[in-house]
């Protein structure tokens, strides 16, 4: 935990409600996400129970499975929710812009995207399980289910997948995105339970947080946000529940599962269309939009991975495949973590304190300064700035700033709290820097050492073509009626 | 068996084994002599006449190689592909018989091609029959998968007590894989292909007796080695005298034993603890102006300032050091970055003092053995009291993963080990 984080966990203690840690939002927020709560069957990894889905905060839909041991109303239960889910997300695949490319074919990309939200990481974890267990399902074959089933398998994973990818939007969840943005009073552990987190956050009328997450640890008055759902209740009302539809499978028995199981969603239901209208009240940052236009890319391909009929993901990623896949996740990850700093001051003000950034005013500037002679005769416009921040970044190494895109500078000297740069980009391409490019005296500037200016790793080999240290080639994949056998199961 | 016959031994054993396997392990703790055998073996390669190209992990180590490499072997040409952006040292440019280009063919044909492991990841269009792989423990395996199709048969030599390779991002996924990209080249490659014969360098030269067992013991429990030196071949002498100041007991302590722990009193501080920081450079500061004079198997020399290192876990604590007035021409660095390099003398803060949490990070046996043996000499350790509680408090829970082999040693245990043996070293601040 960083010093800031800290010292604001400690002013929300003093102040009784969480304390903001970012200036902006650093998640995309769709205009219509589609909130999806799972519960599962206690003691399973992956049988649902029920789930409360939809994007209209008045209406949302309830699906219930009135025996999940049963894995025929597992199975119709995925194609339900495939009903709900499935239109959501192959409306967006409609309407499409081409995107020119430097040096390549232009491509199509769709407008916008879904997001779905959950209520918190292991509902993710869930929603990768039952992508798991449908997603190699067959619709002919021993035990057929229905053509929506299997598809829903691969969005539902692709979901989870790229919800591990730092920025992404496509996969929100609550808790997570809530603790991004707000420091509470209590530990990490307690600000996973999302009633708790928000009460924190947003106590009722005439209460303080630490009163309203007290609150929270009642099961009886907030039920927890799921998968798991609360013991008490599965003993006493559930179990008797499903019993009774065990022994007569009727209309009524299966209404009774459903109202006991919306006495459990509904107040998370609230939950987490009250956390949609908290995050949507902070300003976005800057560059989350380029974010959201990375995750659009990617539902784009998998939409048309999926149009034409590609097999399902592998459950294992290939030796190919995973390092191809960490090397994404590495780059998104510090790409990440620099926009976030240069789209927020208190994002910022913790590289400040750890000495990779310094804020200051500028005293001097020499805009017109070149180096070299003749033909390589080159313009690096100096400037001095004075700050209050420990510097510890070194005489030569390359800073940008968070106030002009495409600028970067070198340090020249640090002493004694004024700093000497020389700026290396960023200022057209004349023999005078273009306006506005060189900051000028008085002027309020931030540098940093952190800049989103990556070198792209080196091609992968063909995965047909993995060395012999790491295997060989691979089996190729042929689908068969085994696919969806677990080691376990 | 002498140490030296011991150690020949294995070089003998390693070279006999190259040509009837298409690739050889040789495990090497600190010091034993790893830079060495490569250049022994590249040697004993390009005898034969075949192209050989070598990978190591960063520029330094490629720098050192090829300085190495191109001194011993003078009528061996070498060429040394870089990347944009890199500075050829003026070591490196005053060898005649090497050759520095960014491409392979503007080296020439060397008879030796040495690069990165992430230089190397660019050429993509010829075969080596040969390939030397140094630090290969410290390489992840992804970079190996990137390279592997370059060569035909290969030696890969490294420390397995030294830092693993790591990742920003969270491996979880790959747990269990036998190809898991963050693990290193070597246990991938080991467990892809388990009848690779695996030697081990049996003798360290650089580490004293003094620290041999102590390191031999708490982070290679079931690999050990010995010192290469008696205890009466090496010591340290400061020829000025102290002033009884606790700075100088420290110092004495370590020169005397080899070890010291410079406790200061327990607190919970931030990362870059300031009273830590000052120790730390004041030891150095006053270290320098004992004047001390290493006498060793080598003969005797003045202990100069480039012959210091101080050593920390993290970016901004040596940053802190660096601020706080060591003189310029030592050393202060990381871990990560220490690797593979040795001093006389080492200052070293340690990754625990004055923290509240113990996190898998700092607990890393990796992360402290690469600071406990950098020396030759001496090692002063600066801590802040109450680690042992500590790490009884975080007793090292990490979930187990299926599939994923046991990695000894255990960074807890490690850690208590080598308190308890400081602890008979323990000079407190006044």
């Amino acid at each position: 935990m960083s010093a800031l984080t800290a010292l604001a966990q400690l002013r929300a203690i003093r102040d009784g409600i969480a304390q903001p840690i970012t200036t902006v939002r650093h998640c995309h927020l769709a205009p219509h996400p589609m909130v999806f709560i799972p519960l599962r069957l206690a003691g399973e990894a992956a049988a649902p129970m029920g789930a409360m889905v939809g994007t209209d905060p008045g209406h949302p839909r309830l699906l219930v499975v009135p025996q999940p041991r049963n894995r025929d109303l597992r199975f119709a239960f995925t194609a339900e929710l495939a009903e709900v889910v499935l239109p959501y997300i192959e409306g967006f695949g409609k309407t499409t812009e081409t995107i020119e490319k430097k040096g390549g074919e232009p491509y199509e990309r769709c407008l916008d995207a879904p997001q779905i939200l959950v209520p918190n990481p292991q509902a993710v974890t869930f929603v990768g399980l039952l992508g798991r267990s449908t997603r190699f399902r067959r619709v002919d074959g021993p035990y057929p289910v229905h053509p929506s089933v299997p598809l829903l398998g691969r969005w539902l994973t692709y979901f989870a997948d790229r919800s591990q990818h730092p920025g992404s939007s496509l996969l929100l969840t609550a808790t997570e995105a809530l603790g991004a943005h707000w420091a509470t009073g209590q530990s990490g552990l307690e600000d996973a339970n999302l009633a708790a987190l928000l009460g924190w956050i947003d106590p009722p009328e005439g209460m303080t947080g630490p009163g309203a997450a007290e609150e929270a640890e009642d099961p009886l008055l907030w039920p927890p946000a799921g998968p798991a759902t609360d013991p008490g209740f599965d003993n006493e009302v559930l179990g008797p529940a499903v019993r009774a539809y065990e022994e007569a499978p009727t209309e009524r028995a299966v209404e009774r599962v459903a109202q006991a199981l919306r006495t459990q969603l509904e107040p998370t239901w609230r939950l987490m269309w009250r956390s949609v209208e908290l995050l949507r009240a902070l300003p976005e940052g800057a560059r989350v939009k380029d974010r959201w236009d990375v995750d659009r890319g990617s539902f784009t391909r998998f939409l048309e991975r999926v149009t034409e009929g590609g097999p399902p993901q592998a459950r294992r990623d290939g030796a190919v495949g995973a390092a191809a896949r960490l090397a994404g996740l590495e780059r998104a990850r510090a790409s990440y973590d620099v926009q976030r700093a240069y789209d927020d001051p208190l994002v910022m003000a913790e590289y400040r304190l750890t000495g990779e950034a310094f804020a200051g005013t500028v005293t001097a500037a020499d805009p017109e300064h070149t180096e070299g002679e003749g033909r390589s005769r080159k313009l690096r416009p100096l400037i001095t700035v004075r700050t209050e921040d420990q510097v510890r970044l070194t005489p030569g190494a390359t800073v940008g700033s968070p106030d002009r895109r495409g600028h970067a500078a070198e340090i020249v000297e640090v002493v004694d709290g004024e700093v000497t740069l020389k700026i290396t980009k960023g200022m057209g391409r004349g023999r005078t820097p273009s306006p506005g490019s060189v900051p000028e005296p008085g002027e309020r500037v931030t540098y940093t050492s952190l800049t989103d200016d990556f070198q792209s790793s080196a091609a992968l080999p063909d995965p047909e073509l993995t060395p012999w240290t790491h295997g060989g080639p691979p089996q190729e994949y042929v689908p068969s009626d085994e696919d969806a056998q677990e080691e376990w199961s | 068996m002498t140490p030296q016959q011991e150690a020949a031994a294995v070089v003998d054993a390693v070279l006999a084994d190259l040509p009837r396997n298409r690739g050889v392990v040789v495990d090497s703790p600190p010091g034993a002599g790893k830079s060495t055998l490569v250049v022994r073996a590249a040697g004993h390669i390009a005898e034969t006449g075949e192209p050989l190209m070598i990978v190591a992990q960063t520029n330094e180590q490629v720098d050192d190689l090829v300085e190495r490499l191109a001194t011993e072997h003078p009528d061996l040409t070498v060429g040394r592909l870089s990347a944009s952006g890199y500075v050829t040292p003026g070591r490196v440019l005053a060898l005649p018989n090497v050759s520095v280009a960014g491409k392979l063919p503007d080296l020439g044909d060397p008879a030796v091609v040495i690069a990165t492991a992430d230089k190397w990841a660019w050429i993509g269009d010829r075969t080596w029959p040969w390939a030397i792989v140094d630090e290969a423990y410290q390489m992840r395996s992804d970079k190996l998968l990137r390279i592997a199709s370059l060569f035909e048969r290969s030696l890969f030599v490294g420390d397995p007590g030294q830092l693993d390779p790591f990742s920003i991002v969270d491996g979880e996924r790959w747990a269990g894989l036998s190809w898991d990209p963050v693990q290193s080249a070597v246990s991938v490659l080991l467990r892809h292909n388990p009848d690779l014969p695996v030697h081990r360098l049996p003798v360290s030269w650089r580490l004293p007796a003094s620290a041999a067992p102590v390191v031999s013991e708490a982070f290679y429990p079931f690999t050990g080695f010995r010192a290469g030196t008696e205890h009466g071949d090496r010591s340290l002498e400061l020829t000025v005298n102290g002033m009884r100041t606790s700075y100088d007991r420290a110092l004495e302590e370590a020169a005397a034993s080899g070890w010291a722990l410079y406790e200061l009193p327990s607190r919970h501080t931030v990362r870059t603890d300031a009273e830590a920081v000052q120790a730390v450079a004041v030891l150095a500061v006053r270290l320098l102006q004992r004047a001390p004079v290493a006498h060793s198997e080598r003969g005797s020399h003045r202990v100069t300032a480039d012959r210091i290192a101080i050593g920390a876990a993290h970016r901004d604590q040596v940053a802190a050091i660096r601020a706080a007035g060591v003189p310029e021409e030592i050393t202060v660095d990381t871990a990560n970055r220490l690797q593979g390099r040795e001093y006389d003398v080492t200052i070293v803060l340690h990754p625990l003092s004055g923290r509240r949490d113990a996190t898998a990070f700092h607990l890393e046996s990796g992360r402290l053995c690469v600071l406990a043996s950098r020396h030759r000499h001496a090692c002063v350790v600066v801590a802040r009291a109450g680690i042992p509680e500590l790490l009884d408090a975080h007793p090292s829970a990490e979930p187990v993963q299926l599939g994923v082999p046991v990695k000894f040693p255990d960074g807890w245990e490690a850690n208590q080990a080598v308190l308890a043996h400081l602890s008979k070293h323990r000079v407190a601040a006044h």
